[in-house]
């Protein structure tokens, strides 16, 4: 089977969930991987170097710049005779484009599968995580979304495949990028992080947030997270919002402090490998799925940790 | 006087799903979850949606709420909730099994022929199936623009403008109309229902038309092998200091 992976980049730099979706498409068949954007050269050479990555078509056109998803699905749509599956990582770009790629092309998307049990037989959670589904596709072409949590990502290799450009601008005019406010952090990306430090309602304000984790995340070299109560509480902007609604994680470690665990949250982090749980309330859902639970006043035990790190 | 009105119209995609708050149960044969007997409400984003649609429709930049679900025959009571929350008027078309996202596009393309709205909304996902698919499908048949898990939606007479919440923070779309907009949970809080409101809705239309007379293909595309409990984490251990958690750390660090 011939699979196109849409890559997911910021115009310089290839993300983490790019890796992942070859790594799901390589479990399915022979990868070939789309780099849409503008003055992305770099992107395209860096992907072309990777494991599993047989050819990289590259629209590099400032029609592409902001990446519009009925753009990029348009540019998809044109190289789809060729494959006989699309497959974008579970990222906001990858669910606008992919719906739209399956729709024209008359076909059910599967979407956010976790394991690949056969080249038309994938898994995927539903319920926020609480069933999962095993379904099986005879469309004429797949489409599907990766979350990407569930796939290791492959390394580099020693020689590069060939670079394709593709010639056809396709510039609907149906949306206009007009503003971005992207937040650029020197911690680690949620997304990739190795640890996460999480907090939850319990920690006040934007102010305690940030002076009672940041060092904690700091020493840690981790990732900050929250709750969605946290971030309707405005002590953290949204794109930290882990959960059903927010990111899904699956770090090495992820604190969770003052977070009581409800299914929705639980939904975002539950595959991590070791969760530690700090709460007050010795009853709380998040001590069912902790490792290392500790029943306690936050405000104290993070001080102490710290404290006992440095020792 | 006769005057001659030019009604702005908005859509919103509504679906009924089992209540956030209810715990789903997987049928012991693998079959599906169980929903008999349970809470169903309308999916929270779609909710949102609505809410959104009725404030624009308050601010004077749109003159009608259409609610429109695809779906089984007590799906009724999700439009009837609809109504009492604001909606003028519903529509069910109503279906035997319950479809997939391509299928409910391709119905509401259909049906959205007849009311020409200037925009449609809905909600960003399900949170039964978590597909993430309707919206985008739906703009796609139309050739419309899209705008995914809004925050804000300023709708102007030719043009809607919206903050988008996308990975790494926002977004900031203009689209011509029509347009489709998916809605993300912090664009609003929803309005509770009242009993006035509720008792007021019943007078308000619910049109249902069989999905058997729109002479769509709506057959599952899809085969559901089987549906199981995720596996389940194994209970771990109560620690009884911060200094445990320290060496827990320090411990996972140097492995
Ligand atoms: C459709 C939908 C989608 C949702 N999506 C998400 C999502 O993506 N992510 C998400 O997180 N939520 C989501 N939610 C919300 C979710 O249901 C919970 O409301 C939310 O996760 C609660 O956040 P929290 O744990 O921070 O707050 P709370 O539930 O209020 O928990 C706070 C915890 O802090 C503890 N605590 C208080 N003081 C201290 C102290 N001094 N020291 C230690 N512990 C203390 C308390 O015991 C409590 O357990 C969603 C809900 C819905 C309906």
């Amino acid at each position: 089977m011939k699979i196109l992976v849409m890559a997911e980049h910021n115009g310089t730099t290839v993300e983490s969930q790019t890796l992942a979706a070859i790594a799901a498409g390589v479990q399915i068949g022979s990868v070939e991987v789309l780099v849409a954007g503008h003055a992305c050269s770099a992107v395209a050479e860096r992907i072309a170097g990777l494991e599993g990555v047989e050819r990289v078509w590259l629209a590099d056109a400032p029609a592409f710049a902001s990446q519009l998803a009925e753009n990029v699905a348009a540019l998809a749509l044109e190289l789809m005779p060729r494959f006989d599956a699309f497959v974008a990582p579970a990222t906001s770009r990858g669910k606008a484009v992919a719906p739209r790629v399956a729709a024209i092309l008359d076909v059910m998307q599967i979407s956010d599968i976790v394991a690949v049990d056969g080249p038309r037989v994938f898994k995927r959670p539903i319920y926020a995580g609480n069933a999962i589904q095993t379904v099986e596709s005879e469309e004429p072409k797949l489409v599907l979304t990766v979350r990407t949590s569930a796939f290791r990502p492959l390394g580099e290799r020693a020689h590069v495949c060939e670079i394709v450009p593709v010639a056809t601008v396709h510039e609907l005019g149906l949306s206009e990028l007009i503003g971005s406010d992207v937040v650029k952090s020197d911690r680690p990306e949620l997304a990739s992080a190795k640890i996460i430090v999480s907090g939850g309602r319990a920690l006040r304000d934007a102010e305690t947030f940030s002076r009672t984790l940041a060092p904690l995340a700091d020493r840690l070299g981790a990732a900050i997270g929250a709750s969605r109560a946290a971030v309707d509480a405005g002590y953290i902007s949204n794109e930290y919002q882990v959960g059903q609604t927010g990111k899904i994680v699956a770090p090495e470690i992820y604190l969770a402090v003052g977070i009581s665990g409800a299914i929705q949250h639980l939904a975002g982090m539950k595959e991590s490998r070791v969760i530690i749980a700090i709460n007050s309330d010795a009853d709380a859902p998040i001590f069912q799925v902790a490792d290392y639970g500790l029943v306690g006043d936050l405000f104290e035990a993070i001080p102490e940790i710290l404290k006992q790190l440095a020792a | 006087m006769l005057e001659i009105v030019v009604q702005s119209r908005i859509v919103v995609l509504v679906k009924q799903v089992l209540d956030a708050n209810v715990r789903p149960r997987v049928r012991p044969d693998g079959s599906g979850v169980d929903l008999a007997h349970l809470k169903l409400s309308m999916n929270p984003f779609d909710e949102i949606a609505l809410e959104a649609a009725i404030r624009l429709k308050e601010q004077g930049a749109a003159q009608e709420v259409v609610a429109l679900t695809v779906g089984r025959g007590k799906a009724q009571d999700t439009l009837r909730a609809a109504l009492a929350m604001g909606a003028d008027r519903s529509i069910l078309v109503e279906s035997e099994f319950e479809l997939e996202p391509l299928a409910i596009a391709k119905t509401v393309r259909s049906v959205l022929a007849d009311i020409e709205p200037v925009l449609v909304i809905a909600g960003k996902q399900a949170i039964d199936d978590d597909c993430h698919q309707t919206g985008q499908m739906l703009a796609a048949l139309l050739g419309w623009g899209q705008a995914l898990c809004a925050s804000r939606i300023a709708l102007s007479p030719d043009q809607v403008e919206v903050d988008c919440e996308v990975d790494n923070g926002r977004e900031t779309l203009r689209l011509p109309l029509p347009a489709v907009v998916t809605t993300d949970l912090r664009l609003n809080t929803p309005r509770s229902i009242s009993l006035p409101n509720l008792m007021k809705a019943k007078s308000k239309p619910l049109d249902i038309v069989a999905s058997s007379t729109l002479g769509i293909d709506v057959r599952p595309r899809l085969k559901i092998v089987e549906v199981r409990e995720p596996p389940v984490r194994s209970a771990g251990v109560r620690v009884h200091s911060a200094a445990e958690i320290a060496q827990v750390l320090k411990d996972l660090e140097a492995a």
